[in-house]
This record gives C-alpha cells, structure tokens and sequence, in this order.
C-alpha cells in the first residue's frame, strides 16, 4: 500500500535529571517502541489518556523534540536521519496544528502575515501569485478575504483555529499533524473545524496524524486507529474493526467511559480504578496490569507481544496469546 | 471633517458609559455594604417548597468601558431538592456568571446582580440570595452551598498541604471541633472520594497529585460541610474520558448519599445525559429551553438545541456530514429586541423580526421560547 509515512519503533526517553551534579538518574519513557503507517490520503487517529505520549511522537515526526532511537520514514527517505538543511527542504511538507489556536498564533502580526510568511520563505509561489494565493486559501478555510489585515484578538475560538489550519495549509504540505485541534474548542464551533479537516482532506488528498482523547470525534474523522497507553501502541486497527471488535482491555474501558447523549442508555461501564502510571517507572510485565479488570498471573511478569489477530487487528494481550 | 466629529461622538459615548458606570458602581458598593439589613427585605416565600433555590428573572450584568453585558438576562429556573439539573450552552453564553451569582462571587465593581431574585429555602425559611448581607452569604457559601470549578487548581492553594486545606472550612464552620475531629473528618472525606492512601495524601501538596486526584482534593473539600446544593462547574471538562467516568460515577454516588442538589454546566451532551434530572438550554444570556432530560434529547423544540444535539458526533452511530451551527453569538453589548437566535436560525419565520418570543408550556416541566411554538389556548 501507499504510505505516506512509515514509523518504527520510534523511542523517546527524557533524561530525569538530580543534585548539584545534574546526574541522570532515570528515564521518562514517553515513547518506548511505537510503529505505526499512515496510508496516502488517510487519517490516522491516535487515542489516549493525557501524558500517554501522544503529544511526543507529533513533535519528534517534526523533529521539534530528537528522537532517542528509531525511523520515520517520508517519502523514501528517514527524517530522524536528515540534516538540518534537507530538513529545512522537507519542512512545507509536514505541517502540524495545535491544540491551543490562542497561543500558537503571534499577537502582533496580521492575519495575511501570519498565513504568508513561510509561504514566502519557502517561496512556494511566485511574488505575483502572492496575494491571490493567500486569498485562496483563506477562503478555502472559511475565512473572508477582509481578515487578511485583522489582528488574532479579534477572532474567535474556532475562527483562529481555522487560521493555524490556513498558515499549515498555505505550505501545501501532504502530512498534518493535528494535535487535539478541536479540544479546546464549544461543540458547535468544532462541527465547523471538524468539517473544514474532512473537505480539505478530499480536494487535496492530505493526509492526517490526528491525535485526541475524544474517541467519539476519532471515530468520526479516523481511517485507522492506534490506542496508546505509557508509551506504547496496545492495539491498533481500521476505525470499523476498533470501534466495533475493541479487544485490548484499555480500548474496551476507554470506549465505555465515553458518556452518551441518550438519557434512555444507562450504561454498562467499566470504570478503571486508579490513574495512569508514571511513564519513569512503568509497571512490569503488561504496563496496564494495574488496572486491568481481566489481569491474570502471567501479565504481571511477561510483557505481551504487539500481534495481528487477522483484519490488521494489532493487539498485546496476554488474553488472546493463550488462545493462538 | 466627518472623520472627526466620529471621534468626538465615539469620545462623548465613552465619557457617557463611564459616568453611568460609575454612578452604578457607586450605588452597589451602597448596598454592600449595609450591616443590620431588616429581615423584612430579604425573607420570601418558595413558589414550590421542593425546591432548593429558585432563580427568578435574574439579571446580571457588567458595567464595562465598552458598554453594559447583560451575561445574565432575565434567567428563571428551579433547582429542585435531590436532584441534578445540567445546564448547557455555547461558550460565553452565561452559565458560569449564573452560577457566581448564585454564590455572590461576582468580580465587582464591574459585575453585578442587576435585578431579580435567588430564593434559597433553607431550613425553616426561605431567604433571597441577591438581597442578604455578605456576612450572611459567607455563612451559606461553602457550607450549605458549594462550588467545584473546572480547573481544580484554580481552588487549591499550591503552597499549603492537602491536609491544611481541607481542615480549615471545617474549622471555620465547626469551631467547637478538636484538632483530633478535624483530622478525622479530612481523612474519612478523602475516603469517601475513593482516595486510597487518605493518610499519606494529607502531608502531600497540590503539585504531587494527577489531575483527576486533585479534582477528587476539590470535590471532597465541596462536600466537607455536608452541603445542600453543589455547583459544578465543567468539573470533568480538564479530565480524561476515564478519570471523568470515575469522577461522574463518585458524583451521582455522592449525591445519593448526602441527599444533595446538583447543579451540573457541561457543554458535553454526553454527561448531561448520564447525570442530570433536568436540563436548561442558555444561549446569550437567557434561558430558550428547558425541560426533564427525557423531553430534551428526545423532543428538543428549540433550533438552537436542535442544533446543538446534531454538531456532535455520536460513537458507534454513522453519520455523513456534521451539522454545524452557521455563524456566531450576536455582540454581548446591544443585544437585539427580537429573538437572540435569528441570525443563526435556519427556521426563522416572519414573525422572528419582531418582538423577542415568550417563554411558553410545551407539557408542565418542558418549556420553550421561540415563535414556532404557539401558546395553547
Ligand atoms: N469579569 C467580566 N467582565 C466583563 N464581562 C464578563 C466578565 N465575566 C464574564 N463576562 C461576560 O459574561 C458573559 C457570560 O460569561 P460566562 O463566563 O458566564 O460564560 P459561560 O457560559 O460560563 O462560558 P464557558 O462555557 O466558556 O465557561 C460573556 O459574554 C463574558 O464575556
Ligand atoms: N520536555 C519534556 N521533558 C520531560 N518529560 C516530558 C517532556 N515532554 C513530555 N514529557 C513527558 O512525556 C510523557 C508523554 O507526554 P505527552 O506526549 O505530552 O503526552 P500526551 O500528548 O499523550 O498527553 C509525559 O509523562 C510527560 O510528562
Ligand atoms: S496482558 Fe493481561 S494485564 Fe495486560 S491488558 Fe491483557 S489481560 Fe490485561
Ligand atoms: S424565534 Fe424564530 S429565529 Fe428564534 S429560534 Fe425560533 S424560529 Fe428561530
Ligand atoms: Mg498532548
Ligand atoms: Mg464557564
């Protein structure tokens, strides 16, 4: 199949560090081995709880954040491997859009700046295009050709958010990276964004990382889906197969905290007890094991190997190792 | 020329604002600060003796530079006793300055309660909240009325211990308890919010504790005088899917226990569904349906809840496009005189340019303000 970004066991340690000396003396094990594809044009959805690693991986695929180990590899090349300048040549070709559309958005400078000046940077049209260009795709992403002089404090939440997608989109890029891009946004305003996202995707086959721990808006939006928990992916699958056949303890608990707007469902939830071990002292064996409802002896000394199941069902649990 | 006679109009309206401002300013401060208030002013009568409060055309307002918000425009509804009322709507619409009105923790001098009512029916009397001395209000705030805020840091101190924090309104409200008490009663109510290690937690300050503990620190710390309404805030909004499960279910385990109301804000349909009794819908500054959550999800009336219930997508149901609301909230100041709604609504009719629609009975509990509905004669 078409790729158009293939990661393996990309591994992100930070150092802790102590005392006078600043010695090391541990690791948060943000990342530990994750390796996932993104097919041409499609949406891979990333879900989790907060602090699992998701922001983590966006940033070293940007190499915003160095990787300790592993390979991510865009368009036939590594980009943990590459220099600065090949770096700087990739750059419009990965864009990524944060979750906070407030603070990513520099006060000072006007809308048509803030969308233009990489554009001329990296001198994606021609001076006389400029301005049509940007006009373009400010209309494509909803916004009125009269913003180009307005300043961010006079937009909305869901309007500045379509002005980081515009400045990601103005690159022509063919990977986004969308880190929680609705998140912060009222549900009325993310209707809007979540529909700008899916139109773009299909006039310009993008192709999107979309990381969130709404699994209601991952299962509208995904094409695959990777469910993380400390550092790892612990299955991995098409949205229809994930949403539908959930096997991964963590996946069946996250899926059933999700509340659902029909007073008539009461419903029938797995509540996980306790909260998300520290990534610098994961437990042994199944990293989940302290939570899981169904942990069984062997889970607390072995950890289970990531397997497909058949369908490209990924998963790691012991669960189903035993039945194989 | 033309250009500066803007100016000066612009600079004219200005000094006008200030002026009414200050004159405001001058007569709430008036009124805050009277001690001896005769009981007169401020005893009243329930409408319905099963409510815990009942908020009677409020008005809220904020007397800015730029002109007067009306956040809160003539706001009625009823908490009843025991039970959870969610209430929801867009960003900005007024959810939380009702319920900072409720608590008399409005940021004064801009902020203030403008007019109506907040009968509260305490034991044996009902007494208007908008109209008692401050000194009466810190009685009932966090005692017999409670907040919980999204952010749970924005309630907790940094600098002082879990343990600290939850003994001082016990001591504040039980002066005759010993240190001994006290202790006893911080650690059975960290048990009580499912927090394992209550002992150890107590030495331990803010910073150390995950985000779905510290909302835990907050809840119990709501709950440390047994109160009779709890206010929550977005109380889930800064968690994820499973601490919020956690923290939905310790709730309405709570409220069952303490006999408590609840008065739950969310903007997430989903949590309202699970947890409330009855629903408000605000939309700038004014209640334009409400109901039992039954007749909200399953015969929403107004275009606005209507709206709102499709621009979610729903797990496990497939759909082809979301719905999304075109347009914006109108300018907070210089609200129109017809429906708040028309320039969103996709089923405004001719009647819509005129007079703003009034509140009317679809069944005895469901109401709607909208001109699509007719009044039954
Ligand atoms: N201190 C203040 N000064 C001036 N205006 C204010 C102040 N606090 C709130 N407002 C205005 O009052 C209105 C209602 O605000 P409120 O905080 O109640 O919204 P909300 O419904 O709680 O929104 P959210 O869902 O974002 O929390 C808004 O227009 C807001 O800008
Ligand atoms: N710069 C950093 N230094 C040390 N630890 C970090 C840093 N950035 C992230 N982490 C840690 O890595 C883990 C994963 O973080 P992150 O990727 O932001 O999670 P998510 O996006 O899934 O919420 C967390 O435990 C976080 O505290
Ligand atoms: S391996 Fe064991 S502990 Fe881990 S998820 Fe599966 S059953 Fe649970
Ligand atoms: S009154 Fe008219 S404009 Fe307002 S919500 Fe009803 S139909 Fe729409
Ligand atoms: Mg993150
Ligand atoms: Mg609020």
């Amino acid at each position: 199949m078409d790729n158009i970004i293939e990661v393996n066991s990309l591994v992100k340690h930070y150092p802790i560090k102590a005392g006078v000396f600043q010695k090391v003396v541990g690791h948060v094990k943000s990342v530990d081995g994750v390796s996932f594809s993104i097919p041409r044009g499609k949406t891979f959805g990333l879900v989790g709880e907060s602090g699992c690693g998701k922001t983590t991986i966006g940033r070293t695929l940007l190499r915003l954040t160095e990787p300790t180990s592993g390979e991510a590899i865009l368009n036939g090349q590594d980009i943990f491997k590459m220099s600065k300048k090949e770096l700087r040549a990739i750059r419009p070709k990965v864009q990524m859009i944060f979750q906070d559309p407030y603070a990513s958005l520099d006060p000072r400078m006007p809308v048509g700046e803030i969308i233009g000046e990489a554009v001329r940077e990296h001198k994606i049209v021609s001076k006389a295009e400029y301005r049509d260009y940007i006009l373009k795709i400010m209309d494509d992403c909803g916004l009125r050709p009269y913003y180009v002089d307005r300043y961010p404090h006079e937009f909305s939440g869901g309007q500045r958010q379509r002005i980081c997608i515009a400045r990601a989109l103005a690159l022509n890029p063919s990977l986004i990276i969308a880190d929680e891009p609705v998140s912060a946004l009222d549900v009325s305003i993310q209707a809007q964004v979540i529909n700008l996202l899916r139109d773009l995707q299909e006039k310009r086959n993008l192709s999107y990382l979309f990381i969130s721990h709404d699994l209601s808006v991952v299962e509208y939006i995904s094409d695959v889906v990777g469910v993380m928990y400390l550092g790892n992916l612990v299955e991995m699958a098409s949205k229809e197969e994930l949403f539908k056949r959930p096997m991964h303890p963590y996946s069946k608990a996250l899926l059933s905290a999700v509340p659902i707007p029909n007073p008539d469902v009461k419903m029938n939830r797995t509540i996980l007890k306790g909260d998300i071990p520290s990534p610098a002292n994961p437990p042994e064996g199944c990293k989940f094991h302290t939570r899981c409802p169904e942990c069984m002896e062997i889970c607390k000394k072995k950890r289970p190997e990531f397997k497909d199941y058949g369908n490209n069902h990924q998963v790691a649990c012991h669960l189903y190792e035993k039945t194989k | 020329m033309a250009e500066l006679t803007e100016k000066q109009e612009k600079k004219a309206k200005m000094k006008e604002i200030k002026k009414t401002n200050a004159l405001m300013y001058k007569k709430f401060n008036q009124e805050k600060k009277r001690k001896n208030i005769p009981e007169s002013e401020y005893i009243t009568t329930m409408r319905d003796t099963d409510n815990i409060i009942e908020l009677d055309n409020l008005k809220t307002y904020f007397y800015t530079d730029a002109g007067t918000v009306k956040a809160v425009d003539g706001v009625s509804f009823d908490i009843p006793k025991g039970k959870t009322i969610g209430v929801v709507g867009e960003s900005g619409c007024g959810k939380s300055v009702t319920s900072l009105s409720i608590m008399r923790l409005l940021q004064g001098p801009q902020g203030q309660i403008a007019g109506g009512k907040i009968r509260y029916n305490q034991d044996n009397r009902a007494i208007d909240l908008t109209k008692i001395s401050n000194k009466e209000m810190q009685k009932i705030r966090g005692n017999e009325i409670s907040m919980i805020f999204q952010e749970p840091m924005t309630s907790l101190n940094p600098i002082f211990t879990i343990g600290d924090q939850l003994s001082e309104p016990i001591e504040l409200h039980n002066p005759e308890m010993s240190k001994e008490q006290v202790k006893n009663r911080v650690i059975e109510l960290l048990k009580l919010v499912g927090i394992a290690r209550a002992e150890g937690i107590i030495h331990n300050y803010p910073h150390e504790l995950s985000g779905g503990m510290k909302q835990r620190v907050v809840i119990a710390m709501a709950l440390s005088c047994s109160p009779r309404l709890i206010i929550a805030d977005e109380p889930t909004t800064a968690l994820d899917v499973t601490i919020q499960a956690q923290i939905l279910d310790l709730l309405r385990d709570l409220k069952d226990k303490i006999n408590a109301s609840i008065m739950l804000i969310t903007h997430d349909l989903g949590v309202v569904a699970e947890m409330a009794d009855y629903v408000v819908v605000m939309y700038a500054g004014r209640v334009v349906e409400q109901g039992t959550v039954k007749e909200i999800f399953h015969d929403p009336k107004h275009p606005y809840t209507i709206g709102l219930m499709k621009s979610r997508p729903v797990l496990n149901e497939e759909i082809g496009r979301l719905y999304s609301i075109p347009g914006n909230v109108p300018n907070p100041i210089g609200m129109p005189s017809h429906c708040f709604f028309k320039n969103r609504c996709e089923k405004c009719i001719e009647k819509c340019a005129g007079d703003y629609p009034e509140l009317i009975s679809v069944t005895d509990t469901h109401k709607v303000s909208c001109h699509l509905y007719q009044k039954e004669t």
